[in-house]
């Protein structure tokens, strides 16, 4: 507990705090650019670029490996990855543009067939006589034990550039993902946001491999947009809810993986970030779970108690335990089952009520099928005053001559 | 050669060609459906039930491993639909949240439990160890016709033999279910023809034979397999027998042609050792469809063709029909 907490708050020596810090930069940059991609609804386009990374990280390693006999220089293996994904993602558009597959097709072939490329590419490093090939394994589930100093101050330089570019470029991107023609009207090149779109996620992407491995770095992307969906309608604070969340998930992994061996860093960054989903999902005063929950139990009082005060009426008897329970809360009905002077004057309103309702919807058809009556909603709520007493006006005209 | 070829290479080629078949059979619908990356996610989640099973049971026996893993998927796709209709979420995020989560969990249980003394590692998960199913009792090409030679053929052979066999019969069995659900599931649903249920069943099938293929070959070729041979199919030709045939053809010239360019490949470039089978098939799959994709003879389809009609200099080839003036 003690390690945990010494980490937590940057006091377990100057790597694991630059190692945390520069993982929350890049899962606040994740989970901005995330964001803008889900509003595009290409999230899983993320999938196909980190899988893609895994030839062009092999092919820098092997290169630099035969130049220089050490191919574990951390800028070589991004710039390999960034170009093979950079082809990756390329061919993905490629194909939705050029042929009859559609985008989950392109998707899947790209990220099957790189990756098979890459693990060929890996079993050819595997081969070699370097010696040194510990390092390129790590890029598949991501470890940032024993990471340098100069790669940790890397990851984190490039994650805040990166962020900073979705920052300045957040107005375009927003004007792209909701309207595209009127994006267009207003001079913005919808061809060029949107490759520099894809361009950041591919930054994110590659720069993030080394901390989240490459097949979970695709998680970061997509789990912190998606538990910020929960939290707000409105695109911009969507943003910056989603990169709170991509930060808080980045660190707390970072901080747990380096307290002990056999912790991977990418796993927890996302474990984290799922039970940040999870509680958003539960949560949520929006649309988590528990309020939907309660709004559905506060509608069913509504409904019991309306349909026993009609039954009141009537004069019919009440079997309903539950609808028994709600009318004897009120103070409608007595223990026996017999209704009070407020439980009569409730019923008669109902009825009333109920009238109206029928009037207006053979009155006005059009306008009574755009309300939200469900048979509950008191028509006062619902509807201006004057209409109202119109409507009571013509019932009493009616009820004169019966 | 050809005893080498028996003894070390005949089981892994049919084993990678069986997988490879069913794998694409049931991916052909998942295409059509546009549910390729089902197959994707499925993949994912066996490692989870993989390592849940070995936690479970303490061996790496077979059975329960497969167990675990059909289980996982399942769970795996309940929870996305779960996911896309409580939360409102687009399916492709839904997917991408839970295939990633339980990854996770997979790795991380897999780095928490003691594991040195079996073999289970993430590696061995994603590319599998095809060259490692040799065959020590088939000596040469009569080993075939000894019993006793036979008896010791690697397990996942007639495993996946059966697999193939299930996944085959599923599709005979339901085809017309499966084909009027994959391009009208309203008109299915009014025929009776119960398009969810099978759409199910069809899940269920991807899971199985993701898992069985999964333990023989690695999860990266069953992706592959599951939509690199029937998108090129897709390119080839309009109608579903045909489009069946080309599948299996190109499953079929993916895992052969692959198996033979890794063992021997690097060898005839004047390299010593092999490279991965796994991979090379799905890369070899991937030119088949860029192949496909260049040069196949239904590469536009409606999408492309609809936007030439209107733009006749968008087109490299001269449209079809002429176009109609409004």
């Amino acid at each position: 507990m003690d390690a945990f907490f010494s980490a937590l708050f940057l006091q377990a020596g100057y790597n694991t705090a630059l190692v945390s810090v520069g993982a929350a930069i890049l899962g606040g940059s994740a989970g901005a650019i995330g964001t803008f991609v889900l509003l595009r609804k290409r999230s899983l386009v993320s999938d196909a670029i980190s899988h893609a990374t895994l030839p062009g990280l092999a092919a820098a390693f092997i290169i630099m490996a035969w130049l220089t006999g050490d191919g574990r220089w951390v800028a070589g293996l991004m710039i390999g990855a960034a170009l093979s994904a950079g082809l990756g993602l390329f061919i993905v558009e490629w194909i939705v543009r050029r042929t009859r597959l559609a985008e989950d097709a392109a998707i899947g072939t790209v990220l099957s067939v790189f990756f098979g490329l890459g693990i060929v590419l890996l079993t050819v490093i595997q081969t070699l006589q370097t010696g040194r090939q510990a390092g390129i394994s790590s890029y598949l589930v991501g470890s940032t034990a024993g990471m340098l100093r100069s790669e940790a101050e890397t990851i984190a330089v490039a994650a805040f550039l990166t962020g900073l570019a979705i920052f300045l470029l957040r107005r375009p991107f927003m004007l792209v993902c909701f309207d595209q023609e009127y994006a267009a009207v207003r001079g913005i090149n919808v061809r060029a946001t949107d490759l520099a779109m894809m361009g950041l996620l591919l930054a994110v992407t590659v720069i993030g491999l080394k901390v989240a491995g490459l097949v979970l770095i695709v998680a970061l992307t997509i789990i912190p947009p998606v538990a910020a969906r929960f939290w707000t309608d409105r695109p911009e604070p969507m943003v910056v809810i989603a990169a709170l969340i991509g930060a808080v998930a980045a660190y707390l992994g970072a901080v747990v993986s380096s307290i002990d061996r056999g912790l991977p860093t990418g796993a927890l960054i996302v474990l984290v970030a799922f039970g940040l989903f999870l509680a958003s999902l539960l949560f949520s005063p929006r649309r988590g779970l528990l309020a939907g929950g309660i709004e559905r139990f506060l509608f069913q009082i509504q409904v019991h108690e309306r349909q026993g005060l009609l039954a009141l009426a009537r004069g019919e008897p009440i079997y309903d335990p539950f609808t028994l329970k709600v009318l004897r809360r009120k103070g409608y009905v007595r223990a026996d089952g017999v209704a009070t002077l407020e439980g009569r004057g409730a019923a008669a309103e109902a009825v009333h009520d109920e009238a109206r309702w029928a009037l207006y919807r053979s009155l006005y058809p059009e306008e009574a099928a755009g309300t939200t009556h469900q048979g509950v909603t008191p028509i006062k709520t619902v509807l201006p005053p004057d209409l109202v007493t119109d409507l009571d006006h013509r019932l009493s005209l009616r009820k004169v001559p019966s | 050669m050809s005893h080498d070829f028996v003894q070390l290479s005949l089981m892994p080629l049919l084993i990678g060609t069986l997988a490879s078949i069913a794998c694409a059979l049931l991916g052909n619908f998942l295409v059509l459906r546009r549910q390729s990356l089902i197959g994707d996610a499925v993949a994912h989640v066996a490692l989870p039930g993989i390592v849940g099973a070995f936690l479970f049971t303490g061996t790496i026996a077979a059975g329960p491993m497969m167990a675990g893993a059909a289980i996982a998927a399942v769970v795996a796709v309940a929870l996305i639909e779960l996911i896309r209709k409580v939360g409102k979420v687009e399916p492709g995020a839904a997917m991408g949240v839970v295939f990633t989560t339980l990854f996770a969990a997979g790795v991380l249980l897999l780095e928490q439990t003691d594991t040195s003394k079996v073999h289970l590692d993430v590696e061995h998960a994603l590319y599998g160890n095809l060259e490692s199913l040799i065959w020590l009792a088939g000596r040469d090409w009569s080993s075939l016709l000894d019993p006793q030679a036979l008896a010791q053929v690697p397990p996942q052979l007639p495993r996946l033999a059966i697999v193939l066999l299930v996944v085959a019969g599923f599709i005979a069995a339901f085809w017309k279910e499966l084909v009027i659900g994959t391009f009208d599931p309203a008109f299915a649903e009014s025929v009776g023809a119960r398009p969810g249920i099978v759409g199910f069943a069809l899940i269920v099938m991807v899971a199985v034979a993701a898992v069985a293929a999964f333990d023989a070959v690695g999860s990266i070729i069953v992706i592959a397999m599951f939509i690199c041979p029937p998108a090129a199919a897709r390119l080839m030709t309009d109608r579903m027998g045909p489009q069946i045939a080309w599948n299996v053809a190109f499953a079929i010239l993916s895992a052969v042609l692959g198996y033979v360019l890794a063992g021997y490949g690097p060898l005839w470039l004047g390299g010593r050792d092999s490279v991965s089978a796994a991979g090379m098939i799905a890369t070899v799959s991937g030119v088949i469809l860029g192949i496909a994709c260049l040069a196949g003879p239904k590469r536009h389809g409606v999408k492309v063709a609809a936007r030439t009609r209107r733009n006749p200099a968008l087109s490299e080839d001269t449209p079809s029909q002429p176009a109609t003036p409004r």
